[in-house]
């Protein structure tokens, strides 16, 4: 699904580098989570796979079921299949969460030649995916993400992505911010939508939520590399040593 | 004292291109009073402290400067609203045109009538708000306008109007040079909305009286037009009763120069008046929002929300000022502007202002100036949506406070849509 090869970013702004040679397979339907310590470059690995302005890549490459993503605009990524649930969704005033969403699933079906939902499909759909997500009809139509607590956020976070059905999904720390409840809501939200066509990177520094998204994979990432893998094991020994245990062992 | 020579020379020879219209006693005698106060204020000058960021000569000038009409592709304005439609043409009433004056709820004629009758109810606000709004600070052009105003309407409102009152400004000639000035009297209890739209004329020169009396409701919506080339001087006066309601909402888009004045007196307690804009320019465009609110009554709202975005060497200017008076306590007032700069070759001037000699009031204000946010771009696009409409997006996103000012759904429904094809019209890849 996604290939990451040695890939490396440095800031646009100034001359440091953020990843010094990233690379990761995931496969189709896998789910791989990256966890690490702070600044070791897994935010800045999620906003260059979505095409955030201010990274230069370096070196390697990235691709999404063969295409160059790295030659691809935001927009273009998202609608070849790539998505990215923000740690930090942004607010944007006056624009109607329902027809940003409307907006963003009808641009992607245009730029890949499918027709566009008609308003009452959109409808059906958003409503129902909403209420799993236990999303009421008046979150639905205030402005995007404006007012909305941050489980709220994280909640709409994974609406869109219900709504846009990406094949490959990155999730940056959606657990942070979140109470027990809500991190319960957003994985059942999360594991609706796996199946065998869809794949995920979930970012987070926690094991916690891994508990709710199980892991086929997990990578430590440590200083702008993947440091070592495993399967979900890996992520309760982070539990219990601490990240500082397992950069002594790779050492 | 006497005026700067530069400053008398313009002001007489604007005055020799006009002449005074006929009228009754009353109707003469306040022309002749506002020519000569013309005369002992002068007209604008740019070295005046108050046309510091707009030059006035255009608008002084004894001729009006050609401007092409716009020929309209877009379905009229207000067109699915049902109201009473009054047409003119390049200042001038269209009777073809316009719907019979007849309103349940209002009386309705035109200024050339009503400035004819020997006794008139309009005697007492003609000129007389005008004049009201000449301190602290000198609006000369509007008293030029009370004295030279070729046509225009005289409203009262006595009830609930059935209907809006629908004001279209056709412009034609490309030499038009058009002086409107409307008087509005809201009764006791009575409620009213006026509509404007269109660009007049080549220069347009426009004053609207308004005397909202105690419990009455004015409600006032304008879009300016879209010719490009078209020039406007327009103010607004407004006095409010006691419980009374002002609201004011203009569109502007396109136009090499707007200056939109707005003169509001909360004279009686617990009045509200809210004042708002929007405005889109890109290129040769000037568009000015000056503002002045006083504050008199006890308990007294007021709101001004004015929202440029601007590209391509256009400039944006807001002067706003809340004056409140000793006593007029619990006075609650809000202003706003912001400018949203599209490129590095557009500019806006902002001189908020507010004076307070009461002690328990409630005043806010503020003002900036900024570029699109990168990062709700990057997240628009980032669900899929194309960076030119993205764009867009966020353009409707920042003029969304100053739309949410209009009541009628209908209306802001119509104005964002004209908007949204401005923001389609002037895209840039």
């Amino acid at each position: 699904m996604l290939e990451i090869k040695d890939l490396h970013v440095k800031l646009e702004s100034e001359d440091k580098q953020i990843l010094k040679g990233v690379t990761l397979q995931i496969g189709a339907g896998e789910v791989h989570a990256i966890m690490g310590p702070n600044g070791s470059g897994k935010s800045t690995l999620s906003y260059v796979l979505a095409g955030r302005d201010g990274y230069e890549v370096t070196e390697g490459s990235v691709r999404l079921e063969g295409a160059d993503v790295l030659e691809m605009d935001p927009e273009e990524r998202a609608a070849a299949g790539l998505f990215l649930a923000f740690q930090y969704p942004v607010e944007i005033p006056g624009v109607g969460n329902m027809t940003f969403l409307r907006t963003a699933v009808n641009a992607q079906r245009k730029a890949r030649g499918e027709a566009e939902m008609s308003s009452t499909e959109f409808l059906k759909t958003i409503r129902a995916r909403a209420r799993e997500l236990q999303i009421d009809a008046e979150m639905l139509k205030r402005p995007v993400n404006v007012g909305f607590s941050g489980g709220e956020k994280k909640r709409n976070e994974i609406l869109q992505m219900a709504m846009l059905e990406p094949k490959m999904c990155v999730l940056d720390e959606t657990d942070s911010g979140l109470d027990v409840d809500a991190m319960k809501l957003v994985s059942d939200g999360v594991n609706a939508l796996r199946s065998a066509g869809r794949s995920f990177v979930v970012i987070t520094h926690y094991q916690r939520l891994l508990d709710h998204i199980k892991p086929d994979f997990v990578h430590i990432m440590a200083d702008g590399r993947i440091v070592k893998t495993g399967g979900p094991e890996l992520a309760l020994e982070v539990e219990h040593n601490g990240y500082a245990g397992i950069m002594a062992e790779v050492a | 004292m006497a005026l700067p020579k530069l400053k008398a020379d313009a002001t007489a020879a604007r005055i020799a291109a006009l002449d005074l219209p006929e009228g009754a006693a009353w109707a003469q005698e306040a022309r002749k009073d506002a020519l000569v106060r013309v005369q002992a204020a002068g007209l604008p000058h740019r070295r005046d402290e108050y046309w510091r960021y707009t030059t006035p000569d255009s608008l002084n000038a004894a001729e009006a400067a050609e401007a092409a009409a716009f020929r309209p592709d877009e379905v009229p304005q207000f067109d699915g609203v049902d109201r009473l439609k009054v047409v003119f043409v390049d200042g001038v009433y269209d009777a073809n045109q316009s719907d019979d004056l007849t309103l349940a709820g209002i009386e309705i004629e035109r200024l050339q009538t009503a400035s004819h009758a020997d006794i008139h109810w309009a005697r007492d606000l003609y000129g007389v708000l005008e004049q009201r709004g000449q301190t602290p600070v000198a609006r000369t052009l509007a008293t030029l306008n009370t004295a030279f105003a070729t046509d225009g309407l005289v409203i009262r409102a006595t009830g609930k109007a059935a209907r809006p009152v629908s004001l279209i400004y056709l412009h034609r000639d490309k030499a038009s040079d058009a002086l409107l000035h409307h008087v509005v009297r809201v009764e006791p209890g009575a409620d009213l909305t006026v509509l404007e739209n269109g660009p007049a004329a080549s220069r347009f020169s426009n004053v609207m009286e308004v005397d909202v009396a105690d419990g009455g409701t004015f409600n006032h919506i304008r879009a300016q037009g879209r010719d490009h080339k078209r020039r406007a001087i327009t103010h607004i006066f407004a006095r409010l009763g006691h419980k009374s309601t002002f609201k004011s909402f203009t569109l502007t888009v396109n136009g090499v120069l707007t200056r939109n004045e707005c003169v509001i007196e909360l004279i009686g307690d617990d009045a509200l008046a809210h004042v708002a804009g929007a405005a889109v320019g890109d290129g040769d465009f000037h568009h000015d929002d000056t503002v002045f609110v006083t504050h008199a009554g006890v308990n007294c709202e007021s709101r001004q929300v004015f929202k440029k975005v601007l590209r391509n060497g256009a400039t944006g200017v807001f002067q706003g000022k809340i004056l409140v008076k000793a006593g007029a306590q619990k006075t609650d007032g809000y202003q706003i502007s912001q400018a949203l700069l599209l490129d590095d070759d557009a500019q806006f001037l902002a001189k908020p202002e507010l004076e307070i000699y009461a002690d328990d009031v409630a005043c806010s204000h503020g003002s900036t100036t900024g570029a699109i946010d990168e990062t709700a771009l990057f997240y628009l696009r980032s669900r899929g949506v194309p960076r030119v409409e993205a764009q867009d997006m966020m353009v409707l996103s920042f003029l969304a406070e100053a739309l949410a000012e209009i009541d009628d759904p209908d209306i802001a429904a119509d104005l964002t849509d004209r908007l949204t094809a401005w923001l389609a019209r002037h895209r840039r890849a």
